[in-house]
């Protein structure tokens, strides 16, 4: 199979090239991250995150032919070639296919993504109804892997301002939990043109999350909370 | 050489190294976590079916019966103290994370759901208790950012993609932290710190077919070795019943908790030949060793019949999407089976690790030393899958990994403050210290014919061979004779790619060296046991021998040295449990 | 900057926006079946056209409702591409003044032409 892969090392590039690789493998049954590690078997000089292999951990989030995907759930039979693998989109390249993730984490952080209940502990654990449980189905699952946000115009020009699908997600994650008390300082961090409002709901987000998350509907709940703490 | 100085230090940011990261950043004390990658890349995030606790929201339960079934299920080689304290923790431990924000799935009156698992029962033995709380299948995923989510309210200091070397201690035997190499920048650092957890999770990945994500290299067990320090209990590896044939992803046992379960290729539901009683849910090296054996006696499925069916389609759509989404999408994209129509192939694949470093119930590390057999390395600690408490014994239940994590984290993180109280004052670095560390790396600065992935390949093909299910004294025997081999060839390894920025070839370079001790280890303890206990089955001594070899194994390197220490029988409070034959 | 909390704004503007796409969305087709209806030949057919005092008004209330989106959409586009705070403030003012004008000019056409004829 014939793969176009993103190369650079910053200790012997001057800038990123394309590298053209041929690799015997068999595609049947097997994965992107199946064949970026043979490659590397052969090149050991190739860089690329990897952990879990099957989807679950967020590592090995790559842009192959122009989609932002994780190489160890995308069928490799599925790929027209040549396979053109390129490191994430809109993200400082350290080498090769690897990122910097830090301004992605930073905007996670930023959205102070833990539980905020000050009431006192119950020596049992906090009830909450099935259907409350429900509105976090679709928010909690989020595995950082970036692939919403790097596929985001927004974030890509405002990266340090813009929290990005992510982020948002994760943020909207804490608002629907029934447990969370702090909905209105949560609503107050976001509420603003930069950090809420660059997203215009194109949607990319949506179509790049390989978890099948919506981020573009949990942003919609954001904007309309706080139009209805507003009016 | 770059130095940072830290009261606490944790390596590993899994469940455990967070767990215990937790309760020291919400004290005054300055608290690291190193980590090879960013936390919530550890391989607790695969974690499926959940975490065990008699909260009895579904059903009647005690911790007792909890305890029972945790000591049974690992054929009477877990430390009974332990046991007690981690399922007499349990519950207080499972709503600790429930008031920190996991996303348990609920029942009808709001209560933390729980599902069935193997090896649970009600009454010492009695029926099947439904003891296993969950978040959908993400039980593990949801606990792991849970934590991460928490040590960030609380400002725990993060060294992500920091490889750690090797561990620092004086004359002593003091622990003083660690070296670690920058994986972006490949500078390497010194971190002093006055007490240590090692929390590296397992090493999984020394078999070919494992469920264990490409981390689980066994670096803490690596760096334990190098010290001099034993490891106890390497030969008892836990192979999970089913995992997806040819590919070793994880089907969780909640699959069978909810209502799956096995076909031969008969069509014959053969796990009520092996365990009349629990059936499917029966412990996992029971079902496992059935599933071998049924395909080794020809009743596998398939063209090669290699596999079992795993049949679930019975729950129906509703509750598959509900309480299995996770499975549904593993098994169409792995096994290009919809489980809600058929039923998913499975096969045993190696999934944990009940060995590891020894510890006591503080998770202090202990290791024979001039007054006895079990004393405490000061300013060390381990918990987690890396660590051998032991509460898993010769087999783990479903459920007990999570608690376990939680359970120990937490209690390393308590004692590791009283230490720090007792210990205000750093000890002075010896000089050279770091000397071993950087020699290993300059090692790997020269070239090489041998090839690390190439030796990577046949360690795994070696131990999946060797060490697999079923063992066989002449077969262990063959098995170091390769693994001999082996590490002459790593001797005579190098590297294409000697460059510093995000070399992950020198990662994986190091992560073989860990691979190859744990290998070595279990090869060396699975040939000394002779008898058949939990996960280690030999077939030329099927019995459990508890007259021989009620016993844990100490392996250390110095000579391949195998020693032995009492099994705890005598529980803090309770009436000990006496060994008596184990039957589904 | 290095603030990374809400000014606790925006979802003012992001409601003009909306409710302004709201307001085109029906007054848009409107005027443009009115003027469909009876399409002008000449000069005094045009005039005509605008001579019922609600489409002047609806004429006027479109034009406001389009400039006020386009300054939101505008205000997008420069808070994506223009990072200086200087020449994205300027560009600010110079759409505000070209739409407010624009606006203003509208009215003069529109009202300040009939009074121009009744004198």
């Amino acid at each position: 199979m014939k793969f176009r892969l993103h190369r650079y090392n910053p200790e012997t590039d001057a800038k990123p090239f394309m590298q053209d690789v041929e690799l015997d493998i068999d595609p049947a049954g097997k994965m992107l991250l199946d064949a970026l590690l043979a490659i590397k078997a052969q090149d050991e000089t190739l860089s690329l995150r990897r952990s879990c292999r099957e989807g679950v951990c967020g590592s090995d989030a790559v842009n192959v032919n122009g989609k932002n995907r994780l190489a160890c759930i995308t069928p490799l039979p599925e790929l027209k070639e040549p396979i053109e693998v390129r490191p994430l989109p809109g993200l400082p390249v350290i080498r090769d296919l690897i990122v910097d993730m830090e301004p992605f984490y930073k905007q996670y952080r930023s959205i102070k993504p833990w539980l905020v209940n000050d009431a006192p502990e119950p020596e049992v654990e906090r009830l909450q109804s099935p259907a409350d449980r429900a509105l976090l189905d679709g928010a909690y699952e989020c595995i950082l892997c970036a692939c919403c946000t790097t596929s985001c115009p927004s974030f890509w020009w405002n990266p340090d301002t813009f929290v990005g699908p992510a982020g948002l997600l994760q943020a909207y994650r804490f608002i629907a939990d029934s447990r969370d008390e702090a909905t209105a300082a949560r609503l107050d961090n976001l509420e603003d043109p930069y950090r809420l409002y660059r997203c215009r709901g194109i949607m990319s987000c949506v179509e790049a999350c390989p978890k099948g998350l919506n981020p573009t509907a949990a942003i919609g709940r954001i904007k309309s909370l706080l139009v209805k703490r507003r009016v | 050489m770059n130095t940072r100085r830290f009261d606490a230090l944790i390596v590993g940011g899994g469940g455990a190294g967070l767990r215990a990261a937790l309760q020291l950043a919400r004290s005054d004390y300055k608290v690291a976590v190193v980590s090879k990658v960013f936390p919530t890349r550890s391989h607790t995030v695969s974690a499926q079916g959940g975490i065990t606790a008699a909260l009895a929201n579904v059903d009647d339960d005690r911790w007792e019966w909890h305890m029972y079934d945790t000591v049974k299920g690992g054929d009477w080689l877990g430390d009974q103290d332990a046991i007690e304290f981690m399922c007499r923790e349990a519950a207080s431990a499972v709503y600790e994370l429930e008031h920190m924000g996991l996303p348990f799935s609920r029942l009808d009156n709001g209560k933390i759901y729980q599902r069935p698992f193997g090896g649970q029962s009600k009454n010492f033995g009695g029926d099947q208790a439904t003891r296993t709380c969950a978040a959908a299948d993400r039980t593990g995923h949801a606990l792991l950012h849970t934590l991460y989510q928490q040590n960030i309210a609380h400002r725990t200091q993060f060294f992500d993609e920091y490889f750690a070397l090797d561990l620092l201690r004086d004359a002593e035997g003091y622990c003083l932290g660690v070296t670690a190499m920058s994986i972006e920048t490949g500078e390497p650092l010194l971190i002093e710190a006055r007490t240590t957890l090692l929390a590296t999770g397992g090493a999984g990945r020394v078999f070919w077919n494992s469920s264990n994500a490409m981390i689980n290299t066994g670096d803490g067990l690596g760096m334990v070795l190098r010290a001099g320090l034993p490891l106890q209990d390497m030969e008892f590896w836990q192979f999970h019943p089913t995992g997806i044939a040819g590919v070793g992803c994880l089907i969780t046992e909640g699959v069978r908790g909810e209502g799956g379960y096995l076909l031969n290729r008969n069509g014959e539901r053969f796990m009520e030949r092996y365990a009349p009683h629990a059936k499917d849910l029966a412990g996992r090296d029971v079902v496992a060793r059935a599933i071998a054996i049924e395909i080794a006696e020809g009743r596998g499925c398939g063209a090669r019949g290699d596999y079992v069916d795993l049949k679930l389609d019975h729950l129906g759509e509703k509750t598959i999407a509900e309480k299995l989404p996770g499975i549904r999408d593993l098994a169409i994209r792995f096994a290009g089976v919809d489980p809600a129509e058929k039923a998913i192939p499975v096969a045993p694949t190696a999934h944990y690790m009940m060995g590891g470093i020894p510890t006591n119930l503080h998770g202090q590390v202990v290791a024979p030393a001039r007054f006895g057999p079990e004393e405490p390395v000061p300013g060390l600690y381990a918990v987690g899958e890396c660590a051998c408490v032991s509460v898993h014994g010769a087999n783990r239940l479903g459920g007990n990994s999570l608690l376990d994590l939680v359970v120990f984290g937490r209690a390393a993180g308590m004692h590791m403050l009283e230490y720090l109280r007792d210990n205000p004052y750093a000890r002075p670095l010896p000089d050279h210290a770091a000397e071993a560390s950087l020699a290993r790396l300059a090692r790997w600065e020269q070239s090489g014919s041998e090839r690390v992935a190439a030796i990577t390949d046949d360690l795994r093909r070696v131990m999946q061979a060797h060490a697999g299910v079923f063992r066989i004294d002449a077969v262990l025997r063959d098995g170091l004779g390769k693994l001999g081999e082996l590490e002459t060839r790593l001797a005579h390894a190098g590297l294409q790619d000697t460059s510093r920025v995000f070399n992950t070839a020198r990662i994986e370079a190091l992560e073989l060296e860990n691979l190859m001790g744990v290998a070595r280890a279990t090869l060396v303890s699975a040939l000394n046991r002779t008898e058949s206990r939990g996960a280690h089955t030999r077939e030329d001594f099927p019995q459990r021998d508890d007259e021989h070899w009620l016993k844990h194994t100490l392996y250390s390197r110095e000579g391949d040295q195998v020693d032995a220490k009492p099994v705890r029988l005598k529980p803090l409070t309770v009436e000990s449990i006496r060994p008596k034959e184990r039957v589904y | 900057m290095k603030s990374t909390t809400g000014s606790h704004t925006g979802t003012g503007t992001w409601l003009v926006q909306r409710a302004t796409a709201l307001v085109l969305a029906v007054a848009l087709p409107g005027l443009m079946i009115h003027f469909l209806a009876a399409l002008p030949v000449d000069f005094s057919g045009w005039q005509a056209l605008f001579l019922p005092l609600w489409v002047r008004v609806m004429l006027l209330l479109t034009m406001t409702a389009l400039a006020l989106h386009a300054w939101v959409g505008m205000r997008d586009i420069f808070m994506d591409y223009v990072h200086s705070t200087g020449a994205r403030l300027a560009m600010y003012l110079t759409v505000i003044v070209i739409l407010a004008g624009s606006v203003a000019w509208l009215a003069v056409i529109v009202f300040g032409g009939t009074q121009g004829s009744a004198a």
